[in-house]
């Protein structure tokens, strides 16, 4: 069977619905609804024109030989996500499901967010389409993102910072699966990436497809041929479920996806769920999570908060088992590493999340060698994320002084 | 675990809430948290529910991401697993409190626990600790295979959660999976006190009396004996759990008791 035909619930033993009844009707009623708008071609021309004219798709590709040069001579390709309307993949998926929920008749979107970007895409999409608009967000992720607080609330949004648990990016999804409980009737929950309870999982995989696609075409046209890996980051895994579709069924292209290793995957601070985690359910689905015995689930770590989510979509899951595409761990330190070389080789600063990618691709293309193309998806910018960089590489105080 | 009764076999939290039926009203169910605020004094609290009027007790397993739970019950787990909660205390407490009172036990758990337990695991451990079954709010029957199982071969009660969103043929399926009772949840929302016990509680347990259920138990939002006397007007059982969760938190075993008394008034044929 093709790989890029399942449709869900289930990925292999991963996916399903492990949500309370209440949330049943809505997700039977949401599956529904997208099923239809797949097959209704004004869904599909209304979301077209709306990326040709919003988003900006389709993204480019940008060759980077400079840096390829520190990638053992491997020719590497970025697709440039990062040059999508609120500087990353995110707004694929929000402006399909913000469809979706228009075509349901509900007028409030809920989400959840860890960096803000997610929320930024949501909060845009509400005001794009006259709706309302609550993001959940850690209070701990409010301090360490305030600039993206703030973008939401000017876009209309309201940001409730969550304050039970440890106070991150689960915890916000906890509190957003209770709002939708309680206002189902009115609420659309936009959740940002490819976990949750079906029909979540495959719907987000299917408003990201797109970039997979294009890239697809962009390589054969640059090239004359498919690349032979394709690399992305994986926190819960859109954007690289993204990329990585509409390759699935082209045995010859490696998939490799780049998990964040915090301080090392060994060490007690990391996010490398598939790495490290084993199978358990958290938020509605089965899936790899990071859990101590008894199946609490563990905090995770990583200097970058897209990244910060100890689950990860049963889709990857599944493409892990069956040996489909490899997941491996990368560290704060060769994800910055590799920012900055890209900033200094290339003139792109890439978001940190994106930066995973960039650092495995590093490696990966010193053990593929020179007649190798990788194609490295640059999910998002980094202009989010000059605080946690300025921080970082000492910059603010060493390079103001040079001025 | 079980036995017969009118041909069919009835659990011993059947047997308990069809009496309480039979005696022309119903069953108070209450829920308190396992090693909040310690090990031993949730034993003595599940005891004193147990002394004062309460028919079944609901013992909650903290969860690292309860879902299900508002802000009281949220605070209470919270605690209990910063203090060092571990799946075993969940047993050794249903030992002691079964070791003491008559009462049947059933556990609240979210599922990934009992999953890395080990669901055949868990349900030999609940058995042998005279545990009488499992409520699992984020567990359908869909996706239940393996406690359907587990449970059928060890005796244990499964209670599903029915919703007033549900679909008949939902409402049907919970009917008749469930065993013990089926948790007929009294609105949209989380758990938690609410001025009024929604209006939907009334039309869902209708709906669930034609689906076939004979013992349908109305949760969340109740937290006064006069509720408790509305829904059981209607209802086979009334689940209260913020309200004894705060009692405790605020006023120790003591106020447990206290509080568990008044609410049990509104089991009382008037």
């Amino acid at each position: 069977m093709a790989l890029r035909t399942q449709t869900g619930p289930y990925f292999g033993e991963y996916g399903g619905r492990y949500v309370p009844e209440s949330l049943i009707a809505a997700l039977d009623e949401l599956a529904a609804e997208y099923e239809s708008a797949r097959v209704d071609p004004a869904f599909q021309a209304e979301l077209a024109e709306l990326h040709r004219t919003y988003t900006g798709r389709p993204s480019i590709i940008t060759e980077v030989p400079r840096f390829a040069e520190h990638a053992g001579g491997a020719r590497v390709i970025l697709k440039r996500e990062d040059l999508n309307h609120t500087g990353s993949h995110k707004i694929n998926n929000v402006l399909g499901q913000a469809l979706v929920a228009k075509r349901l008749g509900k007028t409030r979107l809920i989400a959840e967010t860890g960096a803000g970007q997610h929320g930024v895409a949501t909060a845009t999409a509400a005001a794009l389409f006259g709706m309302s608009c609550i993001v959940y967000m850690g209070e701990v992720d409010t301090e360490r993102q305030a600039l993206n607080v703030a973008r939401m609330r000017l876009l209309g949004a309201e940001v409730i910072p969550v304050k039970t648990g440890s106070r991150t990016l689960k915890d916000a999804i906890n509190d957003a699966l209770r709002d939708w409980v309680a206002n189902v009737d009115t609420t659309h929950y936009l959740l940002g990436t490819v976990a949750g309870p079906h029909p979540f999982p495959v719907m987000v995989r299917d408003f990201h497809k797109i970039i997979g696609e294009e890239a697809r075409q962009q390589v054969l046209d640059l090239t004359g041929a498919l690349p032979t890996a394709v690399t992305a980051c994986v926190g819960g895994g859109s954007n690289a479920m993204g990329i990585f579709h509409a390759f699935l069924d082209d045995p010859d292209v490696q998939l490799f996806g780049y998990e964040a290793a915090g301080d090392g995957a060994d060490t007690p601070r990391h996010a490398a769920t598939i790495t490290k985690g084993r199978p358990g359910v958290l938020h509605g689905a089965r899936s790899y999570m990071l859990q101590d015995e008894d199946g609490q689930t563990v905090e995770s770590h990583s200097i970058s908060a897209g990244l910060d989510y100890p689950g990860v979509g049963p889709e990857h899951a599944w493409l892990s088992d069956i040996g489909r595409a490899s997941y491996l761990p990368v560290t704060d330190a060769a994800a910055m590493n590799a920012l900055r070389l890209l900033s200094r080789t290339e003139g792109i600063i890439p978001a940190i999340e994106s930066a995973h990618a960039l650092a495995g691709t590093l490696e990966l293309g010193r053990k593929l060698g020179p007649e190798s193309v990788i194609l490295v998806n640059l999910s998002g910018r980094g202009d989010k994320d000059m605080e946690t960089a300025g921080r970082y590489f000492d910059l603010i105080d060493a390079e103001a002084e040079q001025v | 675990m079980t036995e017969s009764h009118g041909g069919t076999t009835e659990s011993r939290v059947e047997r308990v809430i069809r009496a309480r039926r039979e005696a022309g009203t119903g069953a108070l169910i209450g829920y308190l948290p396992v090693g909040f605020p310690d090990l031993d004094t949730s034993v003595e609290a599940a005891v004193a529910l147990a002394e004062n009027g309460v028919d079944v007790i609901e013992l909650g397993l903290p969860y690292s991401d309860p879902v299900m739970d508002g802000p009281v019950i949220q605070a209470a787990t919270q605690q209990a697993l910063a203090q060092g909660f571990r799946l075993r205390d969940g047993f050794e407490a249903v030992r002691r409190i079964t070791s003491r009172v008559d009462t049947p036990v059933v556990l609240m758990t979210y599922w990934n626990p009992v999953v890395q337990y080990g669901v055949d695991r868990f349900a030999d451990d609940l058995a042998a600790a005279g545990g009488a079954g499992l409520i699992t709010p984020d567990l359908i029957p869909d996706e239940a295979g393996e406690w359907i199982a587990a449970s059928d071969r060890t005796g244990l009660d499964r209670i599903f959660l029915a919703a007033p969103s549900s679909t008949a043929t939902r409402l049907e399926q919970a009917v008749s999976t469930s065993r013990g009772f089926v948790y007929a949840v009294s609105t949209m929302g989380i758990t938690g006190a609410r001025s009024d016990v929604d209006t939907a509680a009334r039309g869902l347990v209708d709906r669930l009396r034609e689906a076939g259920s004979e013992s349908a138990c109305v949760g969340l939002g109740i937290s006064t004996a006069e509720q408790v006397r509305e829904v059981l007007a209607y209802a086979d059982g009334a689940i209260v759990g913020s309200a004894l969760v705060s009692a405790l938190a605020n006023g120790g075993v003591e106020e447990v008791a206290r509080t568990a008394r008044a609410l049990s008034d509104g089991t009382r044929v008037s």
